[in-house]
């Protein structure tokens, strides 16, 4: 469950000031077990929101509660294994370019401290689920933008998180992938994760109706 | 052929997964240890240095107890008074006092057995104020005063030597100071350097919930790592050039020649894991201050 109290977001300006508010009063709730589309044009302040929930960044005032724990900046301990139950698929992949895809599956497992040997069936089925059966030791350079982009999205799924956040996850997929993918998330969503998927795709939306969320310019315009 | 190949593909995986922040790249194997291993070096010498000024300085100062002596002949003997009138009346002069004819017999007895009869000369000791002074004059108007009159004043070059002993010493700790000084800025601008390299994978790494003792201990890991075994080095190419000086230093301390058990064997011992400890510690403490700057 995610909850937002009037959250606003600055970033750091380049002269050690704050910047302008990149997201200014939000408040809403996702409950436990929900799917949520978040939607906005380009700049809007979506990648800043799920930069929020996946605790990459603390808000600048508000206050922000997520998987029932609320983040507060002088309880910084906490957030390590938070974040550990967070599934995260990064708009721009953010693979290991020295690590196999293989090893970036299994990174998020390592580090929560799975043994060699109970970690190989996981990381294998995942990576056959998004079709890279046979790929597993390629780098990230070995493969195409859509490789690297599934790659991403089986490190994200690998470790069963309870919450899944994905900023544009069909952005280098083509159409039949991207349903593909959604099929996957809203299977977990059924088996329990909260899931928030960030999307300019209408269509997608339109194929997979669910309540969402809408930003203009970092305020939230329409929810439900 | 082909299996082989294959393992040690395998074998090259594993080490890499075992390594997400590439540190292996980041943190060369050449130049910290490098650099570590010429402090070492330093190290050894200074700490060497400083062992062999203490025995030095030890030895020395058993000797410099009685400053300088001055020897009467026997037929000068009655003449011991005047002697001491002269010796306390020069401004140099701190204390005198005749050696009595007891403790000589004393002294001498391992050398002469009980030979009572024998004569002996006069003995007095005395002490300068401080033993940079020089003690010519004073020999001179006690010879001019008491032909045959002898001073004895070894004593004065044994002081000034101990003196040196111990500056030399001194030295050697600040030496070692400095040393440990910059090995801790050498190890902090090397993690610096790897810590700006690996910044996206850190960054990758603490998104995907790593803690700050995991990101900082892998840093750690290696620095230590890296800074004992170029202390290893270090301390190894110490050796030979230890066992020549101890070969030269052996004789004035005293001591029969053995240079290889005269070598500080504890303290070249100690190196390696000092400087692991080192660098750990400074990786360590510029790591979590770098990671403050993540949420
Ligand atoms: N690291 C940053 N430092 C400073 N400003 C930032 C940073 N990241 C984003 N911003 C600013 O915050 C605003 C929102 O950016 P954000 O990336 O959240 O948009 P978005 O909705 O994800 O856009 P897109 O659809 O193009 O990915 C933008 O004006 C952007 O300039
Ligand atoms: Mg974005």
């Amino acid at each position: 469950m995610v909850r937002f109290t009037a959250v606003g977001l600055r970033y750091p300006s380049p002269d050690g000031g704050l910047g302008p508010e990149a997201l200014s009063d939000l408040t809403f709730t996702l409950p436990e077990g929900s799917f949520t589309w978040l939607l906005g044009t380009s700049g809007a302040g979506k990648s800043s929101l799920l930069r929020l929930l996946y605790l990459a960044q603390l808000p600048t005032h508000g206050t922000l509660e997520v998987l029932g724990h609320q983040v507060r900046p002088d309880r910084r301990d906490a957030l390590p294994a938070l974040r550990r139950r967070i599934g995260v698929v990064f708009q721009d992949f953010r693979l290991l370019p020295y690590l196999s895809a293989f090893d970036n599956v299994a990174l998020p497992l390592r580090l929560a401290g799975r043994s060699e040997g109970s970690l190989r069936p996981d990381v294998t089925e995942m990576l056959r689920w998004v079709g890279l059966q046979g790929k597993e030791m390629s780098l990230p350079e070995q493969l195409s933008g859509g490789e690297q982009q599934r790659i991403a999205i089986a490190r994200a799924v690998v470790t069963r998180p309870a919450l899944l956040v994905a900023d544009e996850p069909t952005g280098n997929l083509d159409s039949h992938q991207a349903r593909r993918l959604l099929a996957l998330l809203t299977q977990m969503n059924r088996l329990g994760t909260t899931v928030v998927v960030a999307t300019h795709s209408e269509d997608l939306v339109a194929q997979f109706p669910s309540p969402s969320l809408r930003l203009e310019a970092g305020r939230l315009v329409h929810h439900g | 052929m082909a299996d082989d190949r294959n393992q040690g593909a395998v074998a090259r995986r594993i080490r890499r997964a075992r390594d997400p922040l590439g540190l292996k790249r980041a943190l060369s194997d050449r130049l910290l240890p490098g650099l570590v291993a010429a402090m070492a070096l330093l190290a050894a010498l200074a700490l060497a240095g400083s062992r062999g000024a203490e025995a030095l300085k030890e030895r020395w100062q058993q000797g410099a107890a009685a400053a300088v002596t001055v020897q009467l002949p026997p037929e000068q003997a009655g003449r011991m008074e005047d002697a001491m009138a002269l010796l306390r009346a020069r401004p140099e002069v701190a204390w005198a006092e005749p050696v009595n004819p007891e403790r000589m017999h004393e002294l001498l007895r391992p050398w002469l057995g009980e030979v009572p009869a024998l004569p002996l000369p006069s003995v007095l000791e005395l002490r300068l104020h401080n033993t940079a002074l020089d003690p010519a004059p004073l020999q001179r108007a006690l010879s001019d005063a008491i032909p045959g009159a002898e001073v004895e004043a070894h004593g004065i070059w044994v002081a000034r030597l101990a003196a040196l002993a111990r500056s030399v010493q001194g030295v050697a700790l600040a030496v070692l100071a400095l040393v440990i000084g910059v090995a801790v800025a050498v190890v902090a601008v090397a993690t610096r350097a790897g810590l700006a390299s690996r910044r996206q994978a850190i960054e990758i790494l603490h998104d995907l919930g790593a803690t700050q003792s995991d990101i900082a201990g892998r840093f750690a890991r290696r620095i230590g790592l890296l800074a004992a075994g170029g202390a290893l080095a270090g301390a190894a190419i110490a050796v030979p050039a230890l066992a020549a000086l101890s070969g030269l230093a052996a004789p004035l301390a005293g001591g029969m020649v053995q240079p290889w058990s005269a070598l500080p064997w504890l303290d070249l011992a100690l190196l390696p894991p000092v400087a692991g400890l080192i660098g750990w510690a400074t990786a360590q403490l510029s790591v979590r201050r770098w990671l403050r700057r993540l949420p």
